[in-house]
């Protein structure tokens, strides 16, 4: 533990900073000399066990090769989105969605159903298990990252995921703003930079002005789908084909094989980076197939999807009202910013060289935990100053789309907006809440009905009820209304067009409370598990022991067979099981021991070692 | 004027660019919700609202378009809706060379960026001319009747002249001033 634990001492409990990815998670902590990453890289994986437990992190990505029908992964690209949203990712990864309604979708893994939040509550619980155990204190509150561009469905989405795993969400924000605030509290910076965040499964460009200690977000931009998962889909494309002509056999329809050859895919892509030519090999039902990429090959197949990080990125420096030779400097965040084309791209487009000082996958857990320490007041000259990504408008006459809250709006933001009623007599006005840069209602993406309710009979347009929109600092956004002639605040019933409703996040807590015992079973598993290290590494030494050698051949038999069982249950969820197997290497080797302490005791007597 | 107010300001045509972002700063560093994440419900929702009016105010009172629609509405006073008909006249024309380009016309181009550079132009001529007008206003209380009428043709004309800056420098990938 630091040494500096003491001087947080007097706080409750620590705020952890979570960096929620597509592909991989992180969870971080401010201390006083600076953000640091708690325990490792958790893969945002998830899966249902045959005995019906659910596993997340490096455990559940394993079982992506074994069980993939119980496994799920990317969740993130589902956060927030309806149904119908979905049909061009399900061609490509393998979720396999459960019958759900119009506005969440529900996904089947083995014989659960989960919502994704739900799933991504699990990743969260995992890290705050991590947090929890490298730090020793309970974790009940958190700031997650969200990519800039996320809506207001998505970010909800993640709130309520945070809510389900039993954390308090401080605040949710933007990874390209995080990973601001992780370098410019490095550097103590002033000026312009660009933050170029291209992660696993989402790109972000956001422009923010530096100035004494508070990072201003000038304007942000993104494509909420697209990222380094849409390059391996490229990469896997060619395979399937290669594979089909080669082996006269689809592998795309066969689950685990392309998981295995996904794996495949992504450690060449990843080695392609640093070296001019790499191999996709993969082996699959005794059959083997190889294929070089050379780096030509691969640069010309991701050009387009570059292309399309780029277009945002202009927009957002118009947007910005900067020219591009007053950005001071761009910072690279996420694991396909390591590919030099990407690198190259952005240098031309920026014309700076970009900074690349820390880990592209770290940096937004950093931030996100410089956050958590300006919340909790541990930082004070800091000020983080960010915008809402979307305009936000309703619905009026013919399906037009009045803006209220304009796109890059700092927020906390708001605006308000009176209505009344068309019809003598009417008791409701229904009001359609829509966020998205175009005209027309149907080109936007739809946020939530908002049903003024109860209102007074009485000739038409006599009614005022003034509505305000307010978008909180996390980008969510809030709505109330008063009746402008009694000033009494007015009913609304709010029905969100995807995403679960309050009383559904309830019961998902419920639920949870319930999965304590989970969490109990699984500290059990764990506590096992290092049990058995500890007993397997003493007789590893043991064995070259002179009291080893003292044992009869029946009894080393009986350690080998003991030992070999150990490690058979060693990776079983079932704690009581390894505890037994435990139990009976420990019988097994109780004359192991009696020897080994006879010798000792022996040697000890004599002053001299004794040969057996 | 609720929004001169969040940043103790007199409600005024003619602002300080420069001490109107220093103030937004000052107080969004005392009023920003981060600050208030251990304080009680009623202090978070205090600093939530007090943080939105300002960067409304902020938000509206840089801009000079913004700012004189600002208040005149709230001093009660109507504009004229429409710019100039001589104005109208001219955009309709450039309005009309801007579409073709976005239609695929690529022989427009050299007239666009020339016409962008020349709104460009007379936007700033506009907004010297604006900023004195605001100075004017402020000053002198008798001239103000006279004043809002010239300043209702100059919002419009600027408003414009805006769009087309928006939608031409969108069409030549230039990054919009402002």
């Amino acid at each position: 533990m630091s040494p500096f634990q003491i001087d947080f001492g007097n706080r409750e409990s620590k705020i952890v900073g979570i960096d929620l990815g597509t592909t991989n998670s992180l969870v971080a902590v401010m201390e006083l000399t600076g953000p640091r990453i708690l325990s490792g890289i958790v893969p945002s994986v998830v899966s249902v066990t045959p005995s019906g437990e659910v596993i997340a992190g490096a455990e559940a990505r394993e079982m992506l090769l074994t069980h993939p029908e119980r496994t799920i992964y990317s969740v993130k690209r589902l956060m927030g989105r309806g149904p119908a949203d979905v049909e061009e990712e399900l061609e490509l990864f393998p979720f396999r969605l459960a019958p759900s309604s119009d506005s969440i979708l529900k996904l089947q893994l083995g014989e659960r159903v989960m919502t994704p939040p739900e799933v991504s509550a699990h990743v969260l619980n995992k890290l705050k298990l991590d947090a929890e155990a490298a730090l020793g204190v309970p974790i009940t509150q958190a700031v997650i990252t969200v990519p800039a561009y996320f809506n207001d469905g998505q970010r909800q989405a993640t709130k309520d995921a945070g809510r389900i795993a039993g954390l308090e969400v401080l605040r949710l924000v933007n990874e390209p703003t995080a990973a601001a605030l992780a370098y410019g509290l490095d550097k103590r910076k002033q000026g312009i930079i660009a933050v170029y965040d291209f992660g696993g499964g989402t790109f972000d460009i956001s422009i923010l002005r530096l100035h004494e200690g508070i990072f201003e977000v000038l304007a942000t931009n993104g494509d909420t789908h697209l990222g380094g998962d849409d390059i391996d889909n490229l990469l896997l494309r060619i395979a399937f084909e290669d594979i089909q002509s080669e082996w006269g056999e689809d592998i795309s329809t066969q689950t685990t094989g392309v998981q295995i050859l996904r794996r495949a895919v992504i450690e060449a892509k990843e080695k392609l980076s640093f070296v001019p030519s790499s191999m996709i090999d993969f082996e699959f039902g005794g059959r083997h197939y190889q294929r070089e990429i050379t780096v030509d090959v691969f640069d010309k197949l991701i050009e387009p999807i570059i292309e399309r990080t780029l277009g945002p990125c202009r927009a957002c420096i118009a947007d910005a009202g900067v020219r591009v030779e007053d950005i001071d400097e761009v910072v690279l965040v996420g694991g396909s910013t390591r590919i030099p084309l990407v690198r190259s791209g952005v240098e031309k487009l920026f014309r700076a060289r970009p900074h690349t000082e820390l880990n592209p996958d770290e940096v937004v857990a950093l931030g996100a935990a410089v956050q958590a320490g300006i919340l909790s007041g541990d930082i004070e000259d800091q000020l983080l100053l960010d915008v809402t990504p979307l305009s936000l408008g309703i619905e009026t006459m013919g399906g037009l789309v009045s803006k209220l809250i304009h796109r890059n709006s700092t927020i906390p933001a708001s605006a308000t907006e009176q209505f009344t009623t068309a019809v003598d007599g009417q008791r409701n006005v229904l009001i359609h809440v829509v966020q998205g840069e175009r005209e027309m209602v149907k080109d936007c993406r739809s946020l939530a009905r908002f049903d003024l309710k109860d209102i007074a009979p009485m000739l038409a347009g006599l009614a005022r009820i003034e509505v305000r929109f307010l978008i909180d600092a996390n980008g969510i956004l809030n709505v109330t209304a008063r009746d402008v002639r009694t000033g009494k605040e007015q009913s609304i019933d709010v029905k969100p067009s995807y995403g679960l409703s309050d009383d559904q996040v309830e019961a998902m807590i419920l639920e949870s409370f319930d999965k304590a015992q989970d969490d109990l079973k699984e500290r059990q598993v764990r506590e096992a598990r290092v049990e058995a290290d500890a007993m397997l590494a003493a007789i590893e030494k043991a064995r070259r022991d002179d009291a080893f050698f003292a044992l009869s051949e029946s009894e080393r038999a009986a350690v080998d067979k003991a030992v070999n069982e150990l490690l058979v249950v060693y990776h079983s969820q079932d704690y009581l099981l390894i505890r037994a197997k435990i139990d009976q290497l420990n019988e097994a080797t109780l004359s192991l021991a009696e020897n080994m302490m006879n010798t000792a005791v022996r040697g000890a007597l004599k002053g001299t070692k004794i040969d057996a | 004027m609720r929004f001169y107010e969040a940043l103790d300001l007199e409600p005024k045509l003619a602002l300080d660019l420069d001490d109107l972002k220093r103030r937004f700063y000052e107080r969004s560093r005392q009023w920003h919700p981060d600050r208030f994440s251990r304080a009680s419900p009623e202090e978070q929702e205090k600093a939530l609202e007090m943080t939105a009016v300002l960067n409304d105010a902020f938000r509206t009172l840089r801009d000079p378009f913004a700012r004189a629609s600002y208040f005149f509405k709230e001093s009660g006073i109507d504009l004229p809706k429409e710019a100039p008909p001589d104005v109208l006249k001219e955009f309709f024309e450039l309005n009309m060379e801007l579409e073709e380009l976005r239609g695929g016309d690529e022989s427009v181009r050299p007239q666009v960026a020339t016409a962008y550079e020349r709104i460009l132009e007379m936007r700033q001529t506009t907004d010297t001319a604006l900023a004195g007008l605001f100075e004017l206003y402020d000053r002198n209380e008798e001239m103000r009747p006279t004043l809002i009428a010239t300043a209702g043709d100059l919002l419009n004309v600027r408003r414009y002249l805006s769009n087309y800056l928006r939608v031409a420098g969108k069409e030549l990938n230039v990054p919009l001033p402002n």
